[in-house]
């Protein structure tokens, strides 16, 4: 609990620090972020210390060997040298020996975050993406839901990290969080796997990082890092079926209007008749910040929007336009709302 | 007396500026001589160039600001599909076998290229691929209704290309533009190689070719080897769109990482087969207004054979992100990685011919001195995306854009302009305007650093590429307007360049046979050469056989190893 309140004013420090941007790699708060950076650091010097030494050269040569029309020999040509094999040599093998280094450095960030074995405490999220949306599965939790990623931060000493196993209903994606780890692709037909241990709570922006089509610009991520009692209270929320009885009457009759159309081809609202696949579950959807996958807030406005026109905001969205009437429109929004 | 004799006059001056004009055109159309079909491919390159540069400015308008709304998605996915195809296929291509084709037969005395007819085809052939391509503005829905552009970027990855996420025929331009422009690149790879294995005049053995053509001649043997993938994997693209195949379709057990492996082993020794002709520019260049021979000839063509090898097996640097396993990625980091040796070798060795020289900052050699700079700059960008791990951050991100943008434009548009100033005499026979010239060099440096360096920002920010708009809460507006203001001055200066171009093809002052005091047998001929190049064939005894006229107390071939 203390290290949660730690770790809770390191991350409003580091968030408060003027012009600090949310998707940098170089604010890393999770270990395969943070090993990326100390290699980063190290290739950026090496490649630092070679521009300014060459580039210096460069600049003297260039000034230092200018023509001068006015000198006495100007229309003489200089000296012919036609090459060295030692000089040769030299910057064959001084090349050699700093790449070298460098591979080597490389080498081991990529095993220590590519085959590194998965803990007993790890959490499993199998993440599935969607043109232009991503669905999470907790299988041994039993949950389901879409764009909005829970999982619990992860203590250094006792590390909780989480293991994402990705692959793809339709087309390539990435799943990149920057300040998280790097991207990991999302490809049909295949299985990736990729893990992240974030170390401060809070909210990590990242978004789609594969072109796949229309709306690849605003398949947005948001990986919410809770803490333990946090997450554990998201996961009991999670695992209820939907609400089926509304203090409200229009979610009610939203219900019906919602269960009477095309909604439930397409969305699953747990423990009804909506059971389709293609869209992302909206058992809890209520309960999330936004909508069309981090596009727009969570508001009954948008939500109306959205279900009236989804090229409103995403043009190029898989979802048609439901054609509802106003007062059905109402309806909707009041259930859709209404799902927590 | 005078009105009587001015009228037939008239009459038969206007039949005959009719008559010239046709015969100019049938010309034309039909020559097969090696530098016309040289110049047609650069003129339509140029025109291509204007074409994707103002897809550029299009892209650079939409990003200026967040959440803009200037053109839509579907339209902006179109833009950069069709501006890296065009760039690619239908600039830098032809461009590069332009120059190769207008100056390998002179730079070996030869009077033309070895088929001469195969080379008119293979002109035609990937001309024909753009206009192809471009027609699917007009026809790219087909039966749908109005047309549309591909819109699946310009690699194209399964299984966005599938016809159940791409209908209509636009992927289908796509795919036979670029299988028609990799038949012609096929053919004219083939005739440089067999032009310089078999053309070559007495006494230039293999060592004694002018750098220029060492690298074409690699140039074109990555030609064969990348090419071919890429026209095969077309091939299966089609299958699978109309004959039921099943390669690439991930809904019925193709594999979409096998296009990327297709794809990628074309496309990454492709970048080489683009920077070499540009390398063997600088190759030229570099020594002529240095005032001295190339520092190390035989490390230099070491240097191309070895890039032209080690470029082949890097490919999968493109691919550290789709889950090769740490063993693969391992190997593709070391291999990307000692590719940056024999790279070093080059510009140590134009460092050290510049050394000790009398360096003349002509327009060709300022923008060959951008040029070593920014390929400089390229290049260590490159090592830092090496480093697989760096590259699982900065993969996709803007920060990979402005890196080959380093290298296409920094390091090979800025020697295509230098190429320009150095041969346009031989071509045309005047000189481009220096003034001028020193005008567009300013103005595209400023530019393209205004662009390209802080473009890198954006990416190590967190924002990804081929995105029609982006959020505001990010923190990349300011340097998307700053990068979007300096394609404001690269547009000015190309503008500037076309002037510059067709002006000095009527005003400029009259170049004469070797206006740069150079030693290569292209500056023996008049400018422009006649269509047989050489009188007489010649007979050279060194790289350099015009050093060793201007100088016959001290020739060349008194030192050459």
């Amino acid at each position: 609990m203390l290290a949660g309140q730690v770790w809770l004013s390191v991350a409003s420090t580091i968030q408060s620090v003027p012009g600090h941007e949310p998707t940098s790699i170089f604010a890393p708060q999770a270990t395969p972020a943070q090993s990326i950076f100390g290699l980063s650091m190290l290739v950026l010097a090496i490649v630092l210390a070679i521009f300014l030494v060459v580039s210096v050269l460069l600049l003297y040569v260039l000034l230092r060997f200018r023509a001068r029309p006015a000198s006495p020999d100007a229309t003489q040509e200089p000296a012919q040298i036609y090459g060295s094999n030692q000089i040769e040599l030299s910057w064959t093998v001084i090349p050699v020996l700093i790449v070298v280094i460098l591979f080597l450095a490389t080498a081991r960030v990529i095993f220590s975050t590519e085959a590194s074995p998965k803990p007993a405490e790890a959490l499993d999220v199998t993440v599935i993406g969607h043109q232009f949306w991503w669905e999470y599965r907790y299988p041994k939790l039993g949950i389901v839901t879409a764009n909005e990623l829970h999982i619990p931060v992860s203590d250094p000493k006792h590390p909780t990290p989480s293991y994402l196993t990705m692959s793809s209903a339709d087309v390539d994606h990435s799943f990149w969080v920057p300040r998280l780890a790097g991207k990991m692709d999302l490809i049909p037909n295949k299985v990736n796997t990729m893990w992240i241990d974030p170390q401060a709570p809070g909210l990590y922006l990242g978004q789609c990082a594969q072109y796949c089509g229309a709306q690849h610009a605003k398949m947005l991520l948001r990986v919410y890092a809770d803490t333990p009692a946090e997450f554990a209270a998201w996961v009991s929320r999670q695992q209820k079926p939907a609400l089926t009885s509304f203090s409200d009457a229009n979610a009610t009759a939203g219900e019906a209007v919602f269960q009477h159309n095309a909604c439930i081809s397409c969305h699953t609202v747990a423990g009804t008749v909506a059971n389709g696949r293609f869209g992302p579950d909206l058992t809890h959807v209520g309960s999330r910040a936004t909508i069309a996958s981090g596009a727009v807030p969570n508001t009954p406005a948008n939500i109306r929007a959205f279900v009236n026109n989804p090229a409103y905001f995403k043009p190029g969205a898989l979802m048609p336009p439901m054609h509802l009437n106003d007062r059905d429109l109402d309806l909707v929004t009041a259930y859709l709302t209404s799902l927590k | 007396m005078a009105t009587q004799t001015s009228i037939p006059m008239t009459t038969s001056g206007t039949a005959t500026r009719h008559r010239l004009f046709f015969d100019a055109l049938q010309d034309w159309l039909t020559t097969v001589d090696h530098k016309k079909i040289g110049i047609m491919y650069i003129a339509y390159a140029l025109l291509f160039l204007v074409i994707a540069g103002f897809e550029a400015l299009l892209i650079r308008v939409q990003l200026a600001v967040p959440n803009n709304a200037f053109v839509s998605p579907q339209t902006y996915n179109r833009l950069f599909t069709m501006h890296g195809t065009t760039m690619v296929f239908f600039v830098g291509m032809p461009i590069l076998f332009g120059f190769g084709n207008y100056l390998v037969p002179l730079m070996i005395g030869a009077r033309d290229m070895a088929f001469p007819r195969l080379n008119a085809f293979s002109f035609w052939i990937s001309a024909f691929g753009g206009i192809l391509l471009y027609f699917s503005y007009l026809g790219g829905d087909g039966l749908y209704g109005a047309g549309s552009a591909p819109d699946v970027g310009w690699f194209a990855y399964a299984p966005l290309t599938a016809r159940a996420f791409s209908p209509g025929h636009s992927t289908d331009y796509w795919t036979l533009a670029l299988l028609l422009s990799g038949i012609g690149s096929i053919g004219t790879a083939l005739n440089i190689v067999a032009t310089t294995i078999c053309m070559r005049c007495p006494g230039m053995k293999l060592n004694r070719m002018p750098l220029l053509v060492w690298l074409y001649l690699v140039t074109s043997m990555m030609v064969f080897v990348a090419v071919s993938p890429l026209t095969a994997a077309q091939i299966m693209l089609m299958l699978d769109r109309y004959a039921g195949a099943h390669f690439f379709d991930t809904q019925a057990g193709g594999s979409a990482v096998l296009w990327m492996h297709f794809f990628w082993i074309f496309g990454h020794p492709e970048v080489y087969i683009l920077v070499l002709p540009a390398f063997a520019f600088a190759n030229e260049i570099i020594p002529v207004f240095s005032r001295k021979a190339i520092f190390g000839y035989p490390a230099m063509v070491a240097a191309t054979v070895g890039i032209g090898f080690i470029s082949l097996s890097v490919w999968a640097h493109h691919m550290f992100t789709v889950g090769l396993g740490a063993y693969g990625n391992t190997f593709f980091t070391f291999a990307t990685m000692i590719i940056a040796v024999p790279t070093g070798i080059k510009i140590f060795n134009w460092l050290a011919t510049l050394w000790g020289g009398k360096i003349h900052f002509t327009v060709a050699m300022m923008f060959a001195v951008g040029f070593l700079f920014q390929f400089l700059i390229a290049g260590l960008t490159g090592i830092m995306l090496s480093a697989a791990p760096f590259d699982w951050q900065l993969g996709n991100s803007y920060f990979v854009v402005a890196h080959f943008h380093y290298v296409l434009v920094g390091a090979i548009l800025f020697m295509i302009f230098s190429a320009f100033y150095y041969w346009y005499p031989k071509m045309s026979g005047r000189m481009l305007s220096e003034r001028m010239g020193k005008w567009h060099f300013w103005l595209f440096l400023i530019g393209f650093h205004l662009t390209f360096d802080f473009m890198h920002i954006p990416g190590i920010e967190g924002m990804p590429r081929r995105i029609y708009t982006y959020e505001a809460d990010r923190g990349w507006a300011l340097w998307n307007m700053i990068v979007s203001s300096g394609a404001i001055f690269q547009a000015a200066a190309s503008l500037l360049f076309v002037y510059n171009l067709i002006w000095s093809y009527f005003r400029g002052k009259v170049a004469g046979p070797d206006p740069w005091d150079a030693w290569t047998l292209e500056w023996s001929t008049p400018s422009p050469p006649p269509a047989y190049n050489f009188a007489q064939i010649p007979t050279v005894e060194s790289r350099r056989p015009l050093w060793d006229l201007k100088h016959p107390e001290d020739p060349d071939s008194n030192y050459e190893m």
